[in-house]
């Protein structure tokens, strides 16, 4: 848990779109060293919040802090910037390129002495570096010059997930990065949420899946309905109540005594 | 060797690719340079024997001069399809930026490379209007060049005026598509050729292999730099037997290498190629989509312009009719023909070479053969439709094998 002030922070942050309210005034926050598990049920707003922090939407209400700092993220390459990655669920692959051009997509390396005019590409030194991550994470690829098109969905996913950590980012967001991978893709992606957390990295993962939160999540956030519908301590809680608060079945109760000693977001009505 | 651990234990599992699979490649489209040089082969196979002239070293250096200004026109027409747009507009922006350019020169006096530097400009203004009205209000590129190609065909008339053509004298202007260079240079031009590009692929070769990394067989490297030097020393001995190598076909090939040079080897044509791949992908990692979009369009913009110059050189005029015609339209076909996809990321500047060439032999063969526009037409037409018919089988293949 973070000590202190958290990595990220959102507080009161609204999204609409047109007449749908998609997040309600939601206060958010990440430390470093960090995994937090975001669920809900469909439509809770999960995404949104993602794509809020991401700079996909920008928040129509409300505060970002990135490091006690307020920042206003306005585009992806703000999020960018600040150290803020991002794998969504569709992946955002470009399907007709291979494995290293997706992987350096947006942050090129080029070739030393080709002047800013020039661009040229340092092919081998980013064929290199792929190379060095993949197997630093354990990730097997068939050729790592395949169209990423060919690639298999889990694949696929691992590409994504190497790709977010190129940047050297503080605060990963992951979209349902197992709802696609089968048992020993998901074991290894948990294992690599593990891994970014022991570099004290700030991670929030998106999940439909229960059981992969508990496995890897400090913290449990949860929304209903655009709403925070209560937080948990993953080694404090079971999965009954945390079930419980994205249904809205048996609420007050729990969500008083369970709820972290954050501004009250539960009761903000 | 170092650290390819994560990828070698998969190869041997995988397989290297092998016959079966340089095949498939063929088939589908990879490999589709290939596809299209066999095509070339067949066409001057059928002309050759119906007329012997056809493949002379004069009917040759005719057919390159010939493919000039498609062939530059389809360079920028490239970058356009990699992004899966259209541009309709660069038939008449090459008209309009030769009208500039003559105006300039002829009515005005001035200096030619002034004249032509207006000329290029003119073009690439248009092409950046174009790309912004396309990416800033997302209307699309279809109907924003439709309505430039109206618009600059009705430009071109007011540019020239009452006579409604102009007579190009200037020898500088002239000399860009009829000076011809002596035996000497043109083998000084093919060693240089054969000499960098055997170079390059040297020096990126062991660059690879010092890194350790995959795919070190230099046995596909080989194979092409023998085939690029054949075709390169071949090529300079057919134009060298007739008027030798022409000014024109060096500046068709520096900007079709220049070009390729950029769409594969830099940023932003790796940009390109995102963009035409999945431009919310794109925008995602952070390109800012819409500057490619306007700098794509303003290349086309450019490159039409080019060409236009150098049709207009070649005919010593520039008249109501120039960039008009089919010219268009064969500008489009050419790369499609050779294999660029029509619905983005997929291509290469290449393919307006060949394409050019694939439609200049055919335009050429029934020239010689005298027939009518009719059935010059027609053909062209069916093998534009043959070659789309292609692709698009090739591209369900590719869906159906999960490749998308």
């Amino acid at each position: 848990m973070a000590d202190g002030t958290p990595l990220l922070e959102l507080e009161g942050v609204s999204v609409r779109f047109g007449p749908v309210q998609a997040l309600d005034r939601v206060d958010f926050a990440v430390g470093a060293g960090e995994v937090v598990g975001l669920v809900g049920d469909n439509g809770a707003g999960k995404s949104t919040l993602v794509k809020a922090i991401a700079g996909i939407h920008a928040p129509d209400e409300g505060t970002i802090r990135f490091e006690g700092e307020e920042v206003r993220i306005k585009g992806p390459q703000d999020a960018t910037e600040l150290g803020i990655a991002t794998v969504y669920q569709d992946l955002a692959l470009c399907d007709n390129l291979d494995v290293v051009a997706n992987l350096f997509l947006g942050r090129e390396q080029v070739a030393p002495g080709s002047g800013r005019a020039s661009r040229q590409l340092d092919e081998v030194k980013m064929e290199h570096e792929t190379a060095d991550l993949l197997s630093n994470l354990a990730v097997t690829i068939p050729s790592l010059r395949s169209e990423v098109g060919t690639l298999s969905g889990g694949q696929r996913q691992q590409v994504a997930v190497a790709r977010s950590l190129l940047g050297e980012p503080k605060v990963v967001l992951l979209d349902e990065p197992t709802a696609a991978l089968g048992v020993p893709q998901t074991k290894q992606v948990l294992e690599l949420i593990r891994r970014l957390r022991e570099r004290n990295l700030g991670v929030v993962v998106i999940s439909h899946n229960l059981v992969d939160v508990f496995a890897i999540a400090d913290r449990v956030f949860v929304l209903r309905l655009g709403r925070a519908a209560g937080e948990f301590q993953a080694d404090q809680t079971t999965e009954e109540h945390v079930i419980g608060a994205i249904t809205g079945v048996g609420e007050g109760g729990e969500k008083n005594h369970q709820s972290e000693a954050k501004p009250g977001e539960g009761e903000k009505k | 060797m170092s650290p390819t651990e994560a990828t070698t234990a998969d190869d041997a599992a995988e397989g290297r690719p092998g016959a079966g699979e340089t095949l498939r490649r063929i088939v589908q489209g990879d490999l589709s340079a290939v596809r299209v040089v066999l095509g070339l082969v067949v066409i001057a196979i059928i002309f050759q024997v119906q007329e012997p002239r056809f493949l002379s070293a004069e009917n040759l250096t005719n057919l390159m001069l010939q493919i000039t200004t498609i062939g530059l026109i389809s360079v920028g027409i490239v970058y356009v399809l990699l992004l899966g747009e259209i541009d309709l507009s660069v038939g008449a922006v090459s008209g309009l930026s030769a009208a500039v350019m003559a105006v300039l020169s002829v009515n005005h006096g001035w200096n030619a490379y002034m004249a032509i530097a207006a000329g290029v400009a003119t073009g690439a203004a248009i092409g950046c209007l174009q790309g912004t009205l396309f990416s800033r209000f997302v209307v699309p590129s279809f109907v924003v060049t439709l309505a430039g190609l109206l618009a600059w065909e009705g430009a071109l008339l007011q540019v020239l005026g009452q006579t409604g053509s102009l007579n190009i004298t200037d020898p500088k202007i002239t000399g860009l598509a009829n000076i011809f260079y002596s035996d000497t240079v043109g083998w000084i031009f093919a060693v240089v050729i054969v000499a960098a590009y055997g170079a390059l692929t040297a020096v990126g070769y062991r660059r690879r292999v010092a890194a350790g990394l995959e795919d070190t067989n230099p046995l596909p490297l080989i194979v092409r730099f023998v085939f690029v030097s054949a075709i390169v020393i071949a090529a300079v001995a057919i134009l060298n037997s007739d008027r030798g190598v022409p000014l024109a076909v060096m500046i068709l090939l520096a900007f079709v290498v220049g070009m390729e040079y950029v769409a594969r080897r830099t940023t932003f044509g790796r940009h390109v190629f995102a963009v035409g791949g999945n431009a919310e992908a794109a925008r995602r990692a952070g390109i800012h989509v819409n500057r490619v979009r306007i700098a794509v369009f303003t290349i086309a913009g450019t490159m039409a312009a080019i060409g236009g110059v150098m049709a207009a050189s070649r005919l010593f005029a520039v008249n109501q009719n120039s960039g008009g015609n089919e010219l268009l339209l064969l500008a489009i076909a050419g790369p499609v023909i050779a294999g660029t996809s029509l619905f983005g990321g997929r291509g290469s500047v290449w393919t307006a070479l060949l394409g050019a060439l694939v439609i200049g032999s055919i335009s050429n063969g029934m020239d010689l053969l005298s027939l009518s526009s009719a059935v010059k037409l027609m053909v062209t037409g069916g093998v534009l439709l043959l070659a789309v018919l292609v692709d698009a089988v090739a591209r369900q293949q590719r869906q159906t094998t999960g490749r998308v």
